[in-house]
């Protein structure tokens, strides 16, 4: 279970760019859940997801997962509690090592490293199983540098990565942005398979409405700083990208710059 | 070029493969340019000439040769670190301190080993000439450093290493302490650089506080000398190609050197290791160019 409770985080403190970019914002996701975070440029999505990592400090409030409080810890520390997917294929993983090695690293993600071969028999195994049920025949071809694959393959891989290790949350950082559509359908579809399969706790940021509505069960819309719009269950199945669009207007009695929020 | 003279050569290229193991676990697996290396040889050679000569036991005397250059790599990556200040600049100014060090570790500029027993004494008694007995004993010792340095980094603690050198931001989110997995390796590297200079002073029966000039330069050549001779991708290849190319680099020299015709001295050295490094820098992508066009 994730709680966070009134999270302010606050950019360029005391300087004339200071700028509130989390307000407050309280948020509980049980565990299991698939929330869906939406919002237009600078609405704070992806500082609420730095912030859950570790990247951005908190200014004031808590952060609890799996019912420790790690407010203060950094990211490096917290990695044992939390797996992320960033949206650079290039980010989440080492171009410069092996596709079994970037595996065999998250495999061991938060914790203690030691003088056993990273490769091991074991741990080889589990990782050829889980790249085979990709079904992309990258399986054969774990010598292979991670920097040969195309951005598709290497965010497949990255989300088996992030569920090599178990986890309490799962952050995905608009993780199909950079993908061509029929890769980011790809991987938007194992996203949902596996977050179903091992019973994942996911916060997954999105430009797109239409996507935030067809994935997860729940969906959170975020604009300056602050959470305008959670809905998920029922009132949740019947919802229109022009019903969020609505919402958006009534709610902040202005218009939504399409331009900037992606509708498809 | 005669026998002794090869052998010399690939005697010294031995002893530089150390230094060219340390270089590539700075430069290119850390991706830390660390200039501590010509502190840290000449460090390794004082330390262990010194306690030779006091009588200690060579092995242990080498060992501390290692513990002292791991130190001094230590020194770099914390200031670098801690103080937030360029890893260049960190490592020039360990670099400079070490000079001063090494002048009190050895109390004169240089100590002579003249008869002492090294740990290379007992294999002098296998009635191989001392040419050849040097370079053997040189080549089993880097096989093994080198078999438990490629062991170590396919090891999780190792690969956590590499992870810190090739990304350290997935590293992070990996859950690797980033800071402390680079000085660690540094040390290491620096540890490697240590024991160069301690065989160095054994071979060669002296430590001199400027035998480390130039040491970064001499390294750096053997990791690329070595990765244009070696497939790329594998980490075992990159480790063999540094031994290979210390060696190539010595052999490459000494040859220049043996040419009448180019009328070349040993004072010239520094020149043709300069042009040595650049040839090797420029020339593949000299190839690479070539293909691109064609």
């Amino acid at each position: 279970m994730i709680e966070i409770d009134k999270l302010a985080v606050v950019f360029n403190k005391g300087t004339p760019l200071e700028r509130r970019a989390l307000r407050n914002v309280s948020l509980t996701l049980r565990s299991g859940e698939f929330a869906c975070v939406i919002g237009s440029n600078g609405a704070g999505k992806s500082t609420l997801l730095g912030a859950l990592a570790g990247d951005v400090p908190a200014e004031n409030g808590r952060i609890v997962l799996s019912g420790r409080d790690v407010t203060k810890l950094p990211a490096e520390a917290r990695a044992g509690l939390v797996a992320r997917v960033f949206q650079d294929p290039l980010a989440g993983s080492c171009s410069a090592l092996t596709i079994g090695e970037n595996m065999a690293l998250a495999a061991a993600r938060g914790r203690r490293r030691g003088l056993s071969p990273a490769l091991r028999r074991e741990r080889l195994d589990a990782i050829v199983e889980r790249v085979r049920e990709l079904g992309i025949g990258l399986e054969s071809r774990l010598g292979l540098p991670m920097g040969s694959l195309s951005g598709g393959q290497r965010q497949a891989l990255a989300l088996v990565m992030a569920t090599l290790s178990p986890s309490s949350i799962v952050l995905l950082d608009e993780h199909t942005a950079a993908l061509d559509p029929a890769n980011a359908e790809f991987v938007l579809e194992l996203t949902a398979k596996l977050a179903e399969r091992f019973k994942l706790t996911v916060l997954m940021v999105t430009h797109s409405m239409r996507q935030a509505l067809d994935y997860g069960t729940r969906t959170l819309m975020l604009h300056d700083g602050e959470i305008i719009f959670d809905v998920e269950g029922e009132g949740r199945k019947d919802l229109t990208v022009e019903d969020l669009i609505d919402r958006f207007r009534r709610v902040r009695g202005q218009e939504l710059s399409e331009d900037r929020l992606l509708v498809g | 070029m005669s026998a002794i003279a090869f052998f010399g050569a690939v005697e010294l290229g031995l002893v530089y493969a150390f230094v060219a193991l340390g270089v590539y676990l700075s430069f290119r697996i850390l991706d830390f340019p660390d200039l501590t290396v010509d502190g840290s040889f000449p460090l390794g050679a004082a330390v262990a000439a010194v306690l030779i000569s006091g009588g200690y036991n060579p092995w242990l005397s080498t060992l501390a040769a290692m513990l002292a250059g791991a130190l001094a790599g230590f020194a770099t990556a914390f200031i670098s670190i801690r103080f937030r200040i360029l890893h260049l600049l960190a490592s020039i100014l360990t670099m400079i301190a070490l000079f001063s060090v090494n002048l009190r570790v050895m109390g004169r500029p240089n100590v002579a080993l003249l008869n002492e027993d090294t740990v290379l004494t007992p294999f002098y008694r296998f009635g191989l000439a001392d040419y050849l007995t040097r370079p053997l004993f040189l080549l089993v010792l880097v096989a093994i450093v080198s078999a438990l340095l490629i062991a170590f980094l396919a090891s999780d603690l190792g690969l956590a290493m590499r992870a810190t050198g090739a990304n350290a931001r997935m590293a992070r989110a990996q859950g690797v302490r980033v800071d402390r997995h680079v000085m660690s390796g540094i040390a290491l590297s620096n540890a490697l650089v240590g024991l160069a200079g301690a065989l160095f002073a054994q071979t060669n029966g002296f430590a001199d506080v400027t035998a480390g000039t130039g040491t970064i330069v001499v390294g750096l050549a053997a990791v690329i000398v070595g990765e244009t001779f070696m497939p790329r991708g594998r980490l075992a290849f990159a480790i063999v190609g540094c031994i290979l190319g210390s060696v190539l680099y010595r052999l490459a020299i000494q040859l220049a050197l043996n040419l009448d015709v180019l009328g070349l001295q040993a004072s010239d050295l520094n020149l043709i290791s300069a042009l040595l490094v650049l040839a090797t820098l420029v020339l593949p992508r000299l190839r690479k160019s070539r293909r691109a066009s064609a």
